[in-house]
């Protein structure tokens, strides 16, 4: 049995604590299927983000392959001065989006130059065809690498929601809600026993007024 | 208008370059770290950083988790793939559910 609420057991705490309780059920049930809907959206999420997590991981081990085989190649002298100065500039512009009271990032990328594969900022001459190749799977990648950033914060910050949200419901369906029903039920029995009590004082009472009257009468 | 930071060792983020994002090489923790504390969160909104150096930070990066900017995203370097990045899915899981109901596929 939960503990019961430190109140003085009369009708206005009662009806104090029945609107209490409303609110509370409310609350609850309603709180209930915001998580539930968190819940429904993050594990759509969470699968995305698995996916994703796995194509841009593979897609890097290639890219680093070429990359590692490049550098085999070339000096750290060649391999800095070719990116030295690079051709094409990612910038991101950043909105949001409400997810069940959750503003989870939305990126969406501007590149400075019109055409997105302007990527080789260097002569072909001077440097190994394996980083270009590198260069052009990195920036294939560069699209499911911003949509698994924007997935993943996405996936973090509903995860500190949907705890926060699990904890509310908790608290109410197993501690307020037990506390609330328990200090009304308290609170109608010690009424009800008041009102047994005083009818019997009543009683007594008019017994008590009868036996008077009718001794009286047996004296007259 | 935000950019993209990459941080890593030299080898792994260099080629990022040519494609228009910032790199920052770091070759340890301590300057991963410097370089993370000097960023400009009004600046950048994406920062990938290699697994290795992240499984070093976790502790410093989980402040980052609940703020809408910047993302802090791990990914895998030259040196290999330490499955950080897909651990880090799963502690989400966890932590929302109870226990990692959507398994390792």
């Amino acid at each position: 049995m939960a503990k019961v609420l430190n109140v003085n057991p009369t009708r206005m705490e009662l009806s104090k604590l029945k609107k209490r309780l409303a609110t509370a059920r409310r609350g609850h049930k309603l709180l209930k299927d915001k998580r539930d809907e968190l819940m429904r959206q993050f594990l759509d999420l969470v699968r995305e983000n698995k996916t994703l997590r796995k194509k841009v991981e593979e897609g890097l081990r290639e890219a680093n392959k070429s990359l590692a085989l490049a550098r085999g190649i070339m000096s750290d002298q060649v391999a800095e001065t070719a990116l030295l100065c690079p051709s094409q500039e990612v910038t991101l512009e950043l909105g949001s989006k409400n997810i069940m009271s959750v503003d989870v990032p939305v990126y969406t990328a501007k590149t400075r130059t019109p055409n997105e594969d302007d990527i080789f900022c260097y002569g072909l001459a001077f440097t190994p065809v394996e980083l270009d190749s590198a260069i052009s799977e990195l920036n294939s990648l560069l699209p499911d690498l911003l949509r698994l950033a924007q997935v993943e914060k996405s996936v973090q910050m509903m995860a500190v929601e949907i705890e926060k949200t699990r904890r509310r419901v908790n608290a109410l369906e197993h501690v307020m809600i037990p506390r609330y029903v328990d200090t009304i039920r308290m609170i109608t029995m010690k009424l009800d026993e008041n009102e047994r009590s005083n009818t019997a004082r009543l009683m007594k009472v008019k017994d008590m007024m009868i036996q008077e009257q009718y001794s009286a009468k047996q004296q007259a | 208008m935000y950019d993209i930071a990459v941080i890593g060792d030299r080898d792994s983020v260099y080629a990022f370059a040519a494609l228009g994002l910032h790199v920052m090489p770091a070759q340890d923790k301590e300057e991963a770290l410097s370089l993370l504390s000097r960023l400009d969160l009004t600046k950048y909104a994406v920062v990938y950083i290699t697994e290795q150096l992240a499984s070093q930070l976790e502790n410093e990066l989980r402040q980052y988790t609940e703020s809408p900017v910047p993302a802090i995203i791990p990914i895998p370097g030259i040196l290999g793939n330490t499955g950080i990045g897909m651990e880090s899915v799963k502690l989400a899981v966890e932590r929302a559910v109870g226990s990692d109901i959507i398994g390792a596929n």
